[in-house]
């Protein structure tokens, strides 16, 4: 999707010229997901699959409530079902909306190659624009929260727009429309992490008392925000990264390789191109042409 | 200058067509590869059809390459067994830098340089194909954990790169080393140049009698 201006890209993938950024004053939005008021209802996956015209081929059951098992390029978003025996012994059902969380440090779009393929709004939303991918699944390695599938069919990267169509003219994320419980939450980020502020000072008051949000600076900070009861321990959430960040090995190929290789590469032609006009080639002289023959004559006499 | 109405054959016809097979699949290989490694390269994908079949292409050149190159090795590895003279060759590597061959030691059929080439693209090769292998999207993109892809695309990068670097030295030193080039092209050199560069070749063919139909008329 890519429906809006682009002066309200602020980040381009594979791109080393500075975006349109005249307009500087638009809104961060963020989502906001409260585990402790998700009811598991799925009616955000289902919204998900209305609003952006998906349907994932029936599997099979896998022995859980999270139904496809995965996500794919047709599952943007999934409920991930996990059971917890807390220190009680008691058993806690850790319900996460998972997808795509907008970085506002996008490691899918650092390791991109094709320009515009993945872009960043303005109000921080992560987008892919699908006619410019390549299929290369550089993203899925760049992606610190392992989100991008690639279609086996048309060869392109897909993962949550966070609605951006919808929010460009004014309306909410279709899973926010459809949370029956208010558990997902939309707005400025300002907002969101306001009123998270206040859900977790009220889950701490019911005695969880490591609740808070999860907005990793590691990655600049994300679009989408989950308040935690165990915000000590996020991987207790199906795997949520206690630690997300773009990898280190993903840093060294997209930042510091890409100058190095073209010096290294434009060095070693210039070289030649230097010695070539300086020293001169080397050529056979006429000397070596009589010698070599001689050589070749000599042995052809001996017996 | 006087032409020589003697030559001897350096490349045989199946050496030089499988030298110009890997020439040209590293070559697409190089343009298809630099477009998704710089963003300023990016234009080069257009050569192959767009993006999506630069992507696509890339794999199945590569595969070419790689058997092509193993006809390489199969056919000259023999005469790049590293020997004590090549390190003594290095060490005078000023001399021919400086076009001062004659103060070098006399040189075999390849010198240290040409051998260094040789392995440098044995071992490099490999480990594209198999780098590439575990970031081959389209087959392999589920084979391996996102970590172990991660760490194959930084080592396809920079192998590519360490290969791009010899074969540029590779490309230079056949133009800069005159009359190279035909014995790749037609297959054959001068005594002159033979003297010149391989003595030491020289006079262990002019020596050996099995090496007789190497020695020919100019064509």
């Amino acid at each position: 999707m890519s429906d809006l201006q682009s002066q309200d890209f602020i980040r381009i993938s594979a791109s080393t010229m500075t975006p349109p950024s005249a307009r500087s004053h638009e809104d961060q939005v963020a989502k906001l997901i409260d585990v402790s008021r998700c009811i598991g209802c799925k009616a955000c996956q289902a919204a998900c699959m209305e609003w952006n015209d998906l349907r994932q081929d029936i599997g099979h059951f896998e022995g859980s409530y999270q139904n496809p098992d995965d996500l794919s390029p047709s599952v943007w978003t999934l409920m991930k079902f996990a059971e917890y025996e807390n220190e009680q012994g008691n058993l806690e059902w850790l319900i996460r909306k998972d997808g795509c969380m907008h970085c506002a440090d996008p490691g899918c779009l650092k390791a991109c190659p094709a320009p515009g393929a993945i872009v960043q709004y303005a109000n921080g939303i992560v987008d892919f624009v699908s006619d410019k991918c390549i299929g290369c699944g550089y993203c899925v390695k760049g992606c610190p929260f392992d989100i991008p599938r690639i279609s086996k069919v048309d060869h392109k990267s897909y993962k949550c727009t966070l609605c951006s169509d919808r929010v460009s003219v004014g309306l909410e994320p279709a899973c926010v429309k459809a949370c029956p419980t208010g558990a997902i939450m939309f707005g400025s980020k300002a907002d969101m992490t306001e009123w998270a502020g206040e859900r977790i000072e009220d889950l701490k008051s019911r005695g969880f008392s490591n609740a808070g949000l999860y907005d990793p600076q590691a990655v600049g900070g994300t679009h989408v925000m989950y308040v935690l009861h165990h915000a000590d321990r996020p991987s207790l959430y199906s795997g949520l990264p206690d630690h997300p960040q773009i990898s280190p090995v993903v840093s060294a190929w997209k930042g510091i390789l890409k100058p190095l290789a073209m010096i290294g590469i434009a060095a070693a032609a210039l070289a030649g191109i230097f010695h070539g006009v300086t020293e001169g080639p080397n050529e056979v002289t006429e000397k070596d042409e009589e010698e070599g023959e001689r050589a070749l004559n000599e042995t052809e006499k001996t017996p | 200058m006087s032409r020589p109405n003697t030559v001897i054959v350096r490349y045989t016809a199946v050496n030089r067509v499988n030298h110009w097979i890997t020439a040209i699949c590293f070559v697409l290989m190089v343009l298809s590869g630099l477009s998704m490694f710089h963003p300023m390269l990016f234009f080069l994908s257009a050569l192959f059809g767009g993006g999506q079949w630069t992507r696509a292409v890339h794999p199945w050149i590569g595969i070419v390459l790689l058997i092509s190159y193993l006809g390489l090795i199969i056919q000259f590895w023999r005469e790049n067994l590293v020997e004590r003279e090549d390190i003594e060759w290095l060490k005078q590597a000023q001399f021919v830098i400086t076009n001062e061959e004659e103060n070098a030691p006399e040189v075999g059929r390849n010198n240290a340089g040409q051998k260094i080439v040789f392995w440098s693209m044995t071992f490099l090769i490999p480990v594209l194909f198999l780098s590439g292998l575990v970031i081959w999207e389209v087959y392999f993109g589920e084979a391996t954990s996102i970590p172990v892809q991660r760490a194959a695309a930084l080592i396809h990068s920079l192998a590519a790169v360490a290969a791009i670097i010899v074969w540029v030295v590779h490309v230079y030193a056949a133009i800069w080393v005159r009359d190279s080039m035909r014995a790749m092209t037609q297959g054959y050199v001068t005594p002159g140049w033979a003297w010149r560069h391989h003595r030491k070749w020289l006079k262990e063919l002019a020596s050996d009698p099995q090496s007789k139909h190497l020695i020919r008329k100019r064509p």
